[in-house]
């Protein structure tokens, strides 16, 4: 039987040092100082939050994909996760997460990759790695460039993966609302593209607004 | 087919080349439980370079046999697998690292070991990435050739023991030039307490010509076919 692990926090809006709302297909990059706490609110449900992280002091090593998997040994990510780098340094622990489960193996829609899934015409549809990019190209940090977008995590996307070794986009186990929260161990940039994905039945063809809050502590 | 270029990849070894497009790579295990890492980049521009999403959900499966492609994060096809005698090969399992390696299969210095010393992935890895110019932020996803790890309904991830027996298997065609650069470490999902890596044969050769309407890989799903089709597109542009 599917298990969900659902967490809720204490942490208050009002109290929150920051408050953002990321309008569906926007972008947004900025730096966690080490001890914040970030909270991404999916605001009306089975939206698709496409994350990117890195050590702020050493921006060479991305999120991965495959050894916060690895150090737990499950694909999904939930409350109690550690998310690590490349280099299995301990980036951030999600200490609350009232959706349940959140995909790291779909990454990142692109235009090359809609013309692939959907069909050539798709080209010249917005897309989370173009907004990646563009967040990239406009921040005035220079050190990042596109081969830093490694595999990403797709906070409040439901990928399930069968024993069988198929793979299927379900519809989203998020709701409006819910929300996934994490503690920074180190200084941590985060790179948010709102996915605008008007392909996939899987947010109902509507990409919908998500906020970001922060507490110091 | 005559082999153009043939060698063998010890227990731990590594090994890093390009491979121009058109060639046919096969990868043979000379004994049980083999495990091979690869990484791929374009080799005229390895900022594109095997993906691991966009491989895996273009395809609609989380492991990879003979049908499937490697698809880059730029919706071209790097490279083909054309023949698979295992069924299954592992594209989420990752690489080892030296921590990880320390800890299962006990601490070897060169000191102590010489070369019998026990390798991980990551150190492999970097290696050959900055002999290409490239650097550990280009570590990305491996595909784990040999190597079976499926996920039951909650997620937790298993690897199966004895996937691979001796004499195995893979063939991959190339679509694009590549830069092939390989790991012969452990998956990091297996549990053998001894250290399990085995020599693997690498052989090349030149691939049998593509027939479009009947080509297990062009024709497998009509994403593989749109892939393809950006891979012709690049080819008729460079020329
Ligand atoms: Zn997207």
């Amino acid at each position: 039987m599917t298990v969900f692990n659902r967490v809720e926090s204490h942490r208050k809006a009002e109290d929150a040092v920051y408050d953002k709302t990321i309008l569906a297909g926007d972008g947004w990059i900025h730096e966690l100082k080490p001890g914040q706490v970030l909270r991404i609110v999916d605001l009306e449900g089975n939206q698709a939050a496409d994350t990117l992280f890195y050590d702020a002091d050493n921006p060479e090593d991305h999120y991965s994909a495959i050894a916060t998997i690895a150090r737990q040994e499950n694909i999904y990510l939930t409350a109690g996760t550690t998310l690590l780098t490349e280099s299995g340094k301990e980036l951030l622990t999600i200490v609350a997460d009232t959706c349940g489960r959140h995909d790291t193996l779909g990454g990142a829609c692109s235009a090359q990759s809609n013309t692939v899934r959907y069909a050539h015409d798709k080209l010249h549809m917005h897309n989370c790695r173009d907004t990646f990019m563009l967040q990239l190209a406009q921040s005035d940090d220079e050190r990042y460039l596109k081969r830093d977008l490694a595999p990403n995590i797709n906070f409040f996307m439901n990928v399930p993966v069968t024993p069988e070794g198929g793979l299927t986009f379900e519809d989203g186990v998020s709701s409006p609302g819910a929300y996934v929260e994490m503690t920074a161990h180190i200084r941590t940039i985060v790179l948010i593209s709102n996915c605008p994905q008007l392909n996939n039945p899987c947010n109902a063809y509507n990409p919908t607004p998500v906020r970001v809050l922060i507490w110091n502590e | 087919m005559t082999a153009l270029w043939r060698s063998t990849i010890a227990g731990g070894g590594k090994w890093s080349g390009t491979v121009g497009r058109g060639k046919r790579i096969t990868f043979t295990a000379l004994e049980d439980g083999a495990n091979l890492s690869l990484l791929m980049y374009h080799a005229h521009d390895p900022s594109e370079r095997y993906n691991m999403p966009d491989t895996l959900k273009a395809q609609h499966t989380s492991h990879l046999t003979t049908g499937n492609v490697l698809m880059s994060d730029n919706g071209r096809v790097l490279a083909s697998i054309v023949q698979d005698s295992t069924g299954w090969n592992d594209p989420i399992g990752g690489y080892t690292t030296k921590e990880q390696t320390d800890r299962k299969y006990g601490v070897t210095t060169y000191q102590e070991k010489r070369n019998e010393r026990y390798r991980n992935g990551r150190d492999n890895f970097s290696v050959e990435l900055v002999r290409s110019g490239l650097s550990v932020r280009d570590l990305m996803p491996p595909l784990n050739l040999f190597a079976k790890v499926y996920c039951d309904e909650n997620g937790r991830m298993h690897h199966v023991p004895g996937h691979c027996k001796k004499g195995d298997a893979v063939s991959l065609r190339t679509e694009l030039d590549l830069l092939l650069i390989v790991s012969n470490t452990p998956n990091p999902f297996d549990k053998r307490t001894g250290y399990p890596s085995v020599p693997v044969q690498i052989e090349v050769s030149a691939a049998e010509p593509v027939s479009l309407s009947d080509d297990a890989c062009v024709n497998h799903c009509s994403e593989n076919r749109r892939a393809f089709e950006n891979t012709w597109a690049y080819h008729a542009l460079r020329g």
